[in-house]
Formats: C-alpha cells, structure tokens, sequence
C-alpha cells in the first residue's frame, strides 16, 4: 500500500515537472515564433497603432503616470487636441511602462522602444500558460498542453502579436483567456478567492482592450445558459455575482470606460442576468424553505405579481435605450450585431481593411487545421471521450449488445459540465464575430485552440490506448485477453524489466503502477477493466495505427504552416518593406526616411496634414503635429481633411490654409507599385468627405461607377489635390507616366502646382512632402479672378477686406 | 609619446597660471612659405618659417599671431621644429607647446598672439626653421548665401597676402590649393599667379611686421560641409572582452544653405548638376577588427550603409536616410565593438585605456565633442591624459545590474576637427574579481529564488489554523486519501477476480481441478482479507461530512463488489462442479451463462463507478 502510495506521488511529481518543463517549452515557442520580425526585418514597432502606443509609453516613462493621466496631446488633432490619459485604454502601455520600469531599477538599460517590441511576444507565452490553465479546467493537463502548443502557434494570433506588433491585443488576449480560467475555476471550485481575482483579471482585460465588452456579454450568456438548464449552483451564483459588482465597479474607474460601465447597452446584458440570477438564488432559497405544496402555492403568488413589475421595469428601460439614436450601443458594437449597419452609415469604420468580414481563405489561412478540429472538439466537449470511441467501435464490432446500448444512452444523457458548456458557448459566439469583421478572428483563435486542444488529446488518448492495449496481444499470439495487466505470461518479464526492487508478492501492485506509469496524464486503468469493456473502447490496431500517423501528419502541417505564416505573411513591420528581385534584397525604407526629414528639417510646430492612417506614425516617428490620426474620433475633422484632398487645389489650399497646415504628406506607390497608397484609398476620402461635406459627390469621381485615374478618369478626379500631388512631376520619369499599381497610364500628364510646391520627395517616391506656398502671392490672383466674376457687391466687399493688408 | 603628454598637461596646468609678459624680441624672419588648403571645408594653414636672432638676448619664445576673426575659428594649432634642412613632414617634428597670450600694448588691436615655447633658447645670430600648422573652421563663408537645388556652391575665402606677424619678413610667399573646379574671381595683387588649381602670391620681399594685405577668393566647392553641431563618443570598456563603442551625431550641412523646392526627380536624373552641393554619404575609417556595428537613428535602422574590413582598418560608408542639402539636419547612431586587448593595456598595477578621441568619418568638423568614457564598476584612481585642452568632468552611469554605478569621465573639446583624432589615455585601478560581481548576483539571485520557490511550496501558509475552510479542506483531502484508498482496494479486488477467471480458463484448458481448486482457496483468503481492510475506511467515510455526496456511490461500489464476488464464486463452483461430473463444454456454458450475462453488466457498471470515484 505504503510503496502504491509512494510510486503514485512520485509518478505525480515526474508528471508535474514534465508538465512544468513542456509549458516552459511552450513558452519559448510562443516567444520565438514571433520574433522572425526582429531576425528577418529588425526591432522595430509594426505599422500604424503600435507607434501611437509606443509614443503613450514613451511619454508614461518619461513624465510618470499622474501626468499621463493629465496628458493633453497638442500635437494631434490639430487645433482640438486630445486628451489622451481619459481616451486611450492604458493597460497595454501600462505594462510595457511597468516592465520597463522594473528593467530599469534592476540597471538593465533596455530601451523604452526594446521593451514595447518585446511585449507581444512576452504576452503570447502567457497567453499559452493561461490557455493551458484554462483547458485544465474544462478537460484535464492533457487537452492543456495540446491547446497551449496550439494557442502559442496559432497564425490568426500571431498576426497580432509579433515582436513589435505593440497593440492592446497583445496583451488582451492574454487577459481575455486568463479572465476566462478565472471564472471556470471559480464554478469549478466556488471559491470567493477566484471571484476575486476574476474580477481584477477583468479590471486588466478593461484596461486593455475594448474588447472586454466580449466578456461581459459571454459570462452573462453562459450564466443564463446555466440557469435556463437548471443547472443553478451556488458555485455559478459565486462565480458570476461578485463579478458584476466588483468587475463593474473597477471597470468605472478606467477613464476611457468610465460611466460607460452602467450607461452603455453593452453592459446590459450583464446587469439583467444579475438580477436573473438573484431571483433564481431566491426561488432557490425559499423552496428549500417550504414544503413542495406550499412552494406551488407562493410560486402561483409571486409570478403573478412578479411579472407585472418585470414588465413594467422592462418598458421603463426599452424606453430608456430607444430613446437615444444608437439604442445605446457604440458604433463598433452595432456593426458588430448588424454587420451592414457600418458600411451604411459610417464610412470610417467601414474603411478599416481589418473591419471587413473575413473570407473563407482567410479562416484557413489564420486557423489552419483548427477550423476542422473544432467540431471534433465540440463533440468530444458534448460527450466524453468514451463515447465518441464507443461509436467509432461500433462500426469495428458486428453488434451492439445491450450493455453497450444502455452505455450509450447513458453516456449521451449524462449532462454537460458547466466548464464545457462555457467553452462552447464562447466559440458559438466568437465564430459569429469573427464571421462579421476579420479583427475578430483573433478572439476566435483561443476558442479553436482550446477546442482542438481537447479534440486532439483525446484522440490520441484513445488511438494510443488502443495499441497499447492491443500490442501485447500480438505478441502472445493467445484467446487470452488482451491488455498489460492482465495475461499472466507477461507479467513476470514486465516487472523485471521495471522494478526490480518488487518483491513477488506485491506482484499486482507493481503490475499497476507499471501500467499507470505507461499510460498517458489523463490515468486510465486498463488493467481494472473488464475485457468487454476493453473491446469496446479499442479500436482496431491498423485503424489506430494509421489514425495516429494522420493525426501527426495534421499536426505537422499546423506547425509548418504556421511557420510559414510568422515568417513570411505576418511578420512584415509594413513600416520599411522589402522586394526580392534578381540582384537579391530591395529595402524600401521611404517611410522613414520622409518622417526623419520631417523631423529633422521642419519647425517643430510645423502642422502636417496628410490622410488618417500616417497621423500616428508621424507624430510618434516625425514628432510633428497632424491634423488627423488613426485615432478617428471627430468623423468631420477626418472628413475636412478628406474634402481637401477631393478638392481641386485652390479649394485645398484654403482649407489646410484655415487649419494652419503647412506641409502636405501624401503616400504614392505608382513608381514602384506599393499598393496600399493614397490614390488606393482615395474613394474613401471622397467618401467620409462627401458625408459631411455634400459638395464632395462621390460619383464626381467615377467614371461608370468605376474608379479610374487614366486619360478615361473624369475631369473632377484630374484636378483634385490628391491627384495632383502623387502625379506631380510624374511623367519625367518615364516619359509615359505609367503607374505600376493601377496598371495604366495617368489620364493627365503635365500639370504645374500653383498653390503647392514640393520639398520632399523619398528615394522610390513612395512619400512626398509638400509646403504651401505663402498666401501672400495668393490674394493677388484670388482678386482677380473674382473680379472677372458677375457679383460686384461682394467683389468689392472682398477687394476692401483682402486688400487691407497691403 | 609619453614625454609629450607629461610635458603638455604640465604645461596645460602652468599655463592657466602664469600670466606672460610679453616683449618683442629682435627676431627676424628670414623666409616664410605659406600654404593653405582650401580644397576641403577644413581650412589648413602650412606655415614654414625660418627663424633668426638679430638681437643680442637669447629668445626662448616666437610669438604667432592671427586675425581676430580668424582666430575664433581656429581649431587646431600646432608648431614642430624643423630641424633637417628641406622637406620633413611636420608630424615627423616633436611638436612645441604654445599658449595663448595677451597681446601686448604697442600690438594692433584685433589680434590673438600665440606663444611658441622653444625647446632650447635661440642666441644671438643662430636660426631655426618652424614649421606651423593652423586649421581653421567655418571660415569659408558661401556666397550667396542660399541656393537653390541645380546652384553650385560657391565660397569665399579672407586672407592676407602677407604673413601678419609681429617681427619683419625678409622674403615671403603664400599658395593657396583650391579644389579643381570653377574659380569665381581672386584678388589680383603683384605677383599672383594661376596655376591649375593653385594659386601663388609671392614673392614679397622685406615686409614690415604687421603687414596686411587683404585678398579675396572666390572660388567653387562642392566638397561635404558636413558639419556636427554634436557629437557624443561613448566608450565602455568591459573587462570581458569588450570595448564598446557609441557615436550619436547630430549633423548639419554647412555649407550655402539650400532654398525651394527640392526635386527628387531632378535629384535622381543628374544628381551631380541637380544637387552637387549636397553629399549623400559619410566614411568612417574604423580601427580593425571592429565587430557588430550598427547604423541606426531614434526611428529604427538605416539600410544604407556599407562595411569593409582588412587587418589594417575597417572602413564603413553610410548613407543618410536623405541626401543632405545645405542647412539640411539628420541625427543619426553608430556603434561598434572593438577588442579588448587592442586598447586596453597595463602598467605598473594601472591600467589604462589608449583609444584616439575623435570622429572616424573623414573631413568632419565637429563643433561640440563630448567623449565620454565608461569605466567599468569599481574603478579608483580615474586619470585622463590627453594630448590637448579639453574640459573634464565625472559622472556615473547605470547599467546591466550595477549597484554603485560606473565611473564615467566626460573631456569636452569645442571645435574639432580630424588633427584631433589622436590617441588620449585614461589611467584607472580595477581588481579583476571586481568582474564576477554581476554573475555571481545573478546566481545568488536565481538561488534565493528557488529556494523561496521550494520554502512557498514545504510552509502551510494559511493564517488560520482554526478556521471552518481550512478545516474542511484538511478533512477533504482526508476523504479523498481514503477514497483513494477504498479505490485501490477494490481494484486490487478485481484483480483478484481476474485470477479467478484466469483459473478458469486454465482448467478448461489443462482440465487441472485440483489447482483451479488451490487457487479458489487463496482468492478466498485475499478476498477475505481485502474485505476487512475495507472497512476501516467505509466507517470513516461514514462518520465524515464531507463524503456525504461521494459515500452512496462509494457504497454502491462496494456493494456492486460483493455481489460481483458472489456471483463469481458461484460460477466458479458451478464451473468447478461441472469439471468434477465431466459435462461437457456446451452444458457449462449453458449453466454459466446466467452468471456470466450478470457478472459482465456488473463489472461494466463498477468499473464506471470507479471510473467517477477516480475522477474525484
């Protein structure tokens, strides 16, 4: 007994550390993996958020956290500003600030930009040890491992959060899944200690992404689902209530959450399964109270007089949210539930590449094998393991004998765990979301991880557990059944070869622990089952043999593709991009090289406009301030910008003129064929444009209902400023002005700027730079030409107020 | 070498106390030849002069002077006797310390006076021959002033056709070397002469002392104005192996500044006529066996940039990330690692640190250089010596794991130009086990780590021994060693129930009944024994009320056993009669085919049980 005892607990600890030990190996994969960005390109931050982010925690470090909460920016938004600390959602830079901070009382002098490259990375380890705990829960150490290995190389994630990629998601996906665990092990345990750390988990995950709203809705969901299915416990009621009232109260002290936390319909949902759930703990409550006939009795009494009020309160509150516009949902939100509701009315949102649904390659291409492993795994979350192998054998064995029926049956019944039901719900719905925008898909690669996670060690469970099984039996070529522990004739040799210290008499107890000590980390008994049962959990050795190998083979094409796709898709800082060609790498490093003339070469309250997508660049990499930003808050500052760059110059000129603009930035990919430019992203700008300013008419600019810019583009298109400055000088280079991206020749070649000229112009011409002239040279032929127009009254009312300054 | 260096920041010290009396001794100038080099940014005065006492007091001091407005700009001055006749090198020369004095009362005003201190007095009748080398920055002025992209810079440069000097000239000349490019116009004096690219005035014979005789040149260059309005040289010498080495330049075209628009296109189509003023690039000559060295600026790393190396020099060429026009500004970070030994020597218990002080980009003028110096931690007795004025000051620097910090010591040096890249030293104590600090923390470290790790894991760290919870969840893990425990009895019963099924399988085989017998007997007695080491736990289950939920199923295992046992038992008897009567196979299976239809449902549905038990 003493010996059993000892050989379990020291088979436990070997099993521990060997857990410990892969999870650390998981966490060097999920680090590794991601940083092809910094080996490949170098260590630098990713794209258009990240410098934003980068630019918060630089100044977080620098002037301390009380000023960051105060920070009004002056350099963006120009003339309104932004009031950062109270707009940005500071758990990612918070962390990177803390890391940094600790860094460097340690003396290990790593730069701010260092540590804001390495946060993903660090973050998606965590996220793979959170991943892993949360499997536990729901499946055992097995499914965790499997689903950890997974989640640290799943493609759609590590499009977000490779080295450099410093956005919210970075660490938010590790506190959504963390959040997750969190609330598992509180139903899974009913301790108050979880609900409290559930509830800060939430506190970070609101901090840092405004993804949270995610969570809000899908606890709510699972809590209802629990309760709907009579499966109320005090385990859910600790689980959910605390939660709520702590989760909701830290949330309201995040500036940019604030009252949104009980003002916004997103977090409805939370607060009506709240007061669900109390009622349902009441109903509890007083039937444990009263007799089963008394209890009728108070029911007949109270649904009555209950649901009058219930539907009094709900018409106060339906009156409540209808009344404003939105019904009470962010913008976000109702493109969310309504997945047209964006591109009908708001342009912007629309205009995102990354907020249009996703295709089915896409799926492919960010989950890869996942997406067929996830229903396998819904399977096995709906039913045990047990029973999906009984199925399987039943096409293996000729007859189903009534045993095996009642199994069945019994199985299929038996009820799913709350953990299951939760992991389910949640890829229902983030299948759901990633299908409405492709950003999505990044909350759907937790829940597919998991899922395939379970589906794949449990098939391996079976399919190895079956050739074991069977394995001894060939070798005995014997009637006896099957199974290590069982056929007398090899068990002598086993213990030899195993333990050797064993006495004969404890024969069977070393018998035992030899085969629990070869059966994998979710403890199977083989040698206590009886030989029927034995049968109907094995699988033909051939099947299982082949079954293994495929599923290696599918696991194998998982991890080269995601490889693949942390090397060569995904890794790309877009900031500096290269081209292979004949004479071997081509760096195109034109972004930075205008951004470092900008800020090296200009005044430093120089106003720089250009379209949205540069603002955060140019202030984080230029320091320079921008009229607009990625930031997108004010739809008619974005759309004033766009109307002047739709307008024709002059027009243009007076608009960036009046908002004290003094360079122009455009981005033009025709001389070397970088497609995402300006011209690219023109109908976009006509289009925000034209939606506050209705003198911007989209179909102005199209020919047919095409957009085109060659000699068939129409006559508004040639003379608006967009045009005019990418084009500018175009033709000299050529002599034909052909664009490499649009694959045509420009529809006007020669054309001189009057109001603009240009001072910079990067090496493949991808940025150019250019200064409005001073208005002094301006007025003079403004005055003429309203001169020669009709209206005297207002000709010379404008003649005395222009010409006064001279 | 090292005489000098005593010798200089000897006098370096004396200078700033000694306030000179000057007199004008009766020195004349027998010969003075006069080149300066215009063909770069950096203008370079060569002047030989050849010496005579007339007077009848030895002289121990020549006095050089320089207009006030060159003066300001003058960076580098250095006197060397010539003591061979003709042509030697003027480095090949011991170089003489020179100091800068008041000018005395009967001097024209605007004028700076350099002393020369000679090695040994002059006297009466004897001469010698000095050869002067001034460099002077930032005095070519362009003009015009601002230009525009396809203008060619033009520079005009100040001087005298004289040698403007306090003691009488008996016969002079002077060459400017101009770039080979366009000449503008220059002044043209008695006896000017155009000769390619150089231009002679001379000779002038029996010149007064302060004689001036202004002259202007206006002339083409297109060289680099490359100029660095800062420059900090970071130094850190690791002990390891290392000698670390970080240049963040802060640079600026000096040259005519550029105005309007600037063209790529034009730029790109001829960029020798289309912004010939401009450069593009900068090379550094680094010292050899330079290793990881990095080109990068505040936004990331700049790919234009090339690297060669031989034994004797590492030469690496950078582009900016834009083409630099005149007043154009780009920052930008270089830094590399040098080997330890190359640099890093000892002597008598010190050792010092012999590394040249300036930038290695060719023809650059740097108009604040700070080099600082990293000491490793733990460093005493810190003493710089270089080889001319420089501002010093201490401070301490943090990093990699330090405690105290290390030992930082900062020279400023205004106005530099390459002259200036020679060696300096930095004379310091450190003791080598200093070195294994930073490891030896890490390991301590890690080590108190783990052991706290494994302390965490031994110490029952709940607060209240008496509280409900944590009673309840001693008494939990209690019910779950006994289910445990009722687990493995009960397995171990099962087993003990295979046997009896083995036994069976071995008499219908061998027809053996005595053994099948014998082995009946002994699963008895385990049986029997097995049940008894039962109970002790049922009872505690029992009594325990955190087992209420797991005790029926408990109890409903054990019960399913026994009745699993009986009924094996009678099949076993039956199987056993049957043997002993000789029926035959058909017949036993017949009558045991009611039991073993139950035996199988029973031992499906215990092992599920144990299966939840487990789970548990």
């Amino acid at each position: 007994m003493a010996a059993t005892d000892a050989q379990t607990s020291l088979r436990h600890a070997f099993g521990n550390v060997l857990a410990f030990f892969i999870l650390i190996l998981i966490g060097v994969l999920a680090f590794s993996i991601r940083l092809f960005s910094v080996i490949k390109y170098e260590s630098v931050i990713h794209e258009f958020d990240p410098y934003f982010n980068y630019r918060v925690t630089q100044f977080l470090t620098k002037n301390g956290i009380y000023d960051f909460w105060n920070w009004f920016d002056d350099r963006t938004w120009y003339p309104l500003g932004r009031v950062i600390g109270g707009t940005v959602y500071p758990g990612l830079t918070l962390t990177a600030g803390t890391l940094w901070w600790i860094l460097n009382s340690l003396n290990i002098p790593l730069s701010v930009e260092t540590v804001c490259v390495f946060t993903a990375p660090i973050f998606s380890a965590f996220a793979s040890w959170a991943t892993y705990l949360l499997t536990k829960e729901v499946k055992g150490p097995g499914a965790g491992l499997t689903a950890a290995v997974l989640l640290a190389m799943v493609p759609s994630y590590i499009s977000r959060s490779v080295a450099g990629s410093y956005d919210n998601e970075a660490v938010a996906i590790f506190a959504l899944i963390f959040t997750f665990y969190l609330y598992i092990k509180t139903l899974n345990t009913g301790s108050l200690f979880y609900a409290t750390l559930n509830s800060i988990a939430y506190f970070y995950m609101v901090c840092s992404w405004g993804g949270y709203t995610f969570i809000i809705n899908l606890i709510p969901m699972h809590a209802l689902l629990c309760i709907v299915t009579g499966r109320y416990s005090s385990r859910l009621y600790i689980a959910y209530a605390p939660l709520i009232v702590l989760g909701t109260l830290l949330a309201a002290l995040v500036p940019v959450v604030g009252f949104n936390a009980v003002m916004t319909s997103e977090h409805f949902a939370s607060f009506l399964v709240f007061i669900l759930i109390h009622v349902v703990a009441l109903v509890y409550y007083i039937k444990g109270i009263l007799s089963p006939k008394m209890f009728k009795v108070a029911v007949a009494l109270v649904v009555s007089g209950g649901l009058a009020v219930c539907f009094a309160m709900i018409a106060v509150l339906v009156a409540m949210v209808a009344s404003s516009p939105t019904m009470g949902w962010s913008g976000r939100s109702l493109s969310l539930l309504d997945p047209t509701y964006a591109s009908k009315y708001i342009p912007i949102i629309a205009s995102v590449s990354e907020h249009q649904p996703p295709t089915w390659p896409s799926y492919f291409m960010d989950i890869n094998v996942l997406a067929f492993l996830v229903p396998a795994g819904i399977i096995v979350s709906f039913f045990c393991a047990k029973i999906v192998c009984l199925i399987f054998s039943c096409y293996s064995v000729e007859f189903l004998t009534k045993s095996r029926w009642s199994l069945l049956l019994q199985a299929c019944f038996s009820p799913l765990s709350d953990a299951s039901s939760f992991v389910i719900l949640y890829i229902v719905t983030s299948v759901y979301f990633s299908g409405v925008m492709v950003r999505l898909m990044l909350v759907l690669a937790p829940a597919a991880c998991i899922l395939s996670g379970i589906a794949l060690s449990q098939a391996f469970d079976v399919f190895t557990r079956s050739i074991k099984l069977q394995l001894p039996s060939l070798s005995i070529d014997s009637p006896v059944d099957a199974g290590d522990g069982s056929s007398e004739s090899v068990v002598p040799d086993d213990t030899v070869k195993t333990d050797k210290t064993e006495d004969t008499q404890k024969e069977r107890t070393s018998k035992k622990s030899r085969s629990r000590k070869s059966s994998s980390e979710s403890v199977e008994k083989p040698s206590s089952k009886s030989q029927i049962k034995k049968r109907l959990s094995v699988l033909p050795l051939e099947t299982s043999i082949i079954a293994i190998v495929l599923l290696v083979l599918l696991g194998a094409f998982y991890v080269v593709h995601s490889v693949w796709a942390a090397a060569e898709a995904y890794s790309a800082p877009s900031i500096v991009l290269t081209s292979h060609s004949h004479d071997g790498l081509h760096v195109f490093d034109d972004f930075r090289e205008a951004y470092a003339w900008l800020s090296h070469n200009t005044e430093v309250d120089d106003k720089v406009a250009s379209w949205w997508d540069y603002g955060y660049q140019t202030t984080a990499m230029a320091n320079r301030t921008v009229i607009v930003d990625n930031n997108t808050w004010n739809n008619t500052h974005i759309a004033t910008v766009g109307t002047a760059m739709s307008s024709p110059e002059k027009a243009a000129w007076e608009i960036f003129h009046s908002l004290d603009v003094k360079y122009v930035l455009v981005v033009f990919g025709g001389l070397v064929g970088y497609p995402s430019d300006d011209i690219n992203k023109f109908l976009w700008m006509v289009r925000i444009g034209g939606g506050v300013f209705p003198h911007i008419k989209e179909p102005d600019y199209l020919r047919d209902g095409q957009y085109r810019i060659d000699n068939m583009a129409t006559p508004t298109m040639l003379n608006c400023l967009m045009y005019k400055l990418s084009y500018y000088r175009f033709v000299e280079t050529d002599g034909k002005a052909f664009d490499r991206v649009r694959r045509t020749e420009i529809g006007k070649k020669h054309f001189k700027l009057t109001h603009f000229e240009e001072v910079f112009t990067t090496h493949h011409w991808m940025v150019r730079i250019y200064k409005l002239k001073p208005p002094k040279n301006r007025i003079r032929g403004k005055t003429k030409k309203s001169k020669s127009k009709a209206n005297p009254k207002t000709v010379s009312k404008r003649k005395e107020l222009k010409r006064n300054p001279f | 070498m090292k005489m000098k260096l005593n010798l200089f920041s000897f006098l370096f010290t004396f200078t700033i106390l000694s306030s000179h009396v000057l007199s004008i001794s009766d020195l004349i100038l027998t010969k003075v030849d006069r080149r300066i080099d215009l063909s770069t940014q950096i203008v370079r005065t060569t002047t030989t002069l050849k010496v005579e006492n007339a007077g009848s007091d030895i002289v121990s001091e020549i006095l050089l002077s320089f207009p006030e407005n060159h003066a300001i700009h003058l960076a580098y001055l250095s006197a060397t006797l010539n003591e061979g006749r003709g042509k030697a090198k003027p480095s090949s020369g011991v170089s003489l310390p020179y100091d800068e004095v008041v000018s005395p009362k009967d001097f024209p005003n605007s004028l700076k006076v350099y002393s020369v201190t000679l090695p040994k007095g002059l006297g009466k009748g004897d001469s010698l021959t000095l050869d002067v080398l001034a460099v002077f920055t930032h005095i070519l002025q362009p003009f015009p002033e601002k230009i525009t992209q396809a203008d060619i810079q033009l520079l005009l440069f100040q001087e005298s056709a004289h040698y403007l000097t306090p003691y009488p000239v008996k016969v002079q000349s002077l060459t400017v070397k101009l770039p080979d490019a366009r000449i503008e116009s220059y002044s043209k004096l008695e006896n000017t002469k155009l000769q390619g690219s150089e231009l002679k005035y001379g000779p002038y014979q029996n010149i007064p002392p302060f004689a001036y005789l202004p002259m202007v040149i206006h002339f083409e260059n297109n060289q680099p104005f490359a100029v660095a309005k800062e420059l900090v040289r970071e130094i850190e010498i690791s002990h390891w192996g290392n000698v670390q080495i970080t240049e963040h330049y802060n640079l600026v075209h000096g040259g005519a500044e550029s105005k309007g628009e600037f063209s790529r296109l034009d730029y790109q189509a001829r960029p020798y006529v289309r912004g010939a003023s401009a450069f593009r690039r900068l090379v550094a000559k680094l010292p050899p066996r330079a290793h990881s060295v990095y080109y990068r600026d505040e936004i990331g790393n700049i790919s234009t940039s090339n690297l060669w190396g031989d034994s004797k020099k590492t030469q690496l060429e950078i582009e900016p990330r834009y083409p630099i026009f005149g007043g154009w500004k780009i920052a930008f970070t270089i830094g590399y690692g040098l080997p330890l030994q190359d640099f890093l020597f000892g002597i008598d218990g010190k050792r010092f640190l012999n590394i040249s002080f300036g930038s290695p980009i060719n023809e650059l003028v740097i108009d604040t250089l700070i080099v600082k110096v990293v000491l490793p931690e733990g460093s005493k007795d810190i003493s710089p010596s270089v080889p001319f004025p420089v501002k010093q000051r201490h401070e301490t620097k943090f990093s990699h794991l330090d405690i105290a910090g290390r030992p930082v010591v900062v020279l400023e040096k205004n106005n530099a130009v390459p002259e200036h890249n020679e060696h300096f030293q930095v004379y310091y104590k450190f003791n080598r086990l200093s070195m294994l600090r930073e490891p030896l923390m890490l390991i301590f470290g890690f080590f108190f780590l783990f052991v706290a790790s494994i302390v965490y894991m031994h110490a029952d760290l709940s607060i209240s021994k008496t509280s409900a919870s944590y009673l309840a969840k001693i008494q939990w893990e209690e019910v779950q060693a006994t289910i445990h425990q009722v687990h493995t009895i009960i397995s171990r019963c099962l087993t003990t129930h295979d046997k009896l099924e083995a036994s069976l399988r071995d008499l219908s085989r061998t027809g053996d009944i005595q053994a099948c017998k014998a082995t009946r007997k002994s699963v008895d007695s385990s049986l029997k024994e097995l049940t008894k080491e039962l109970k002790s736990p049922v009872t505690f289950l029992q009594s325990s009320p955190q087992a209420t939920q797991i005790l029926p199923k408990v109890e409903e295992v054990i019960a399913k056993e026994r009745d699993l046992q009986e009924r094996l038992m009678a099949k076993h008897s039956t199987v056993v009669d049957c043997y002993e009567k000789k029926l035959g196979g058909r017949e036993i299976e017949n009558r045991v085919a009611s039991h073993q239809q139950k035996i199988t449902a029973l031992r499906q549905e215990i092992d599920d049980l144990m299966d939840l038990i487990d789970e548990i």
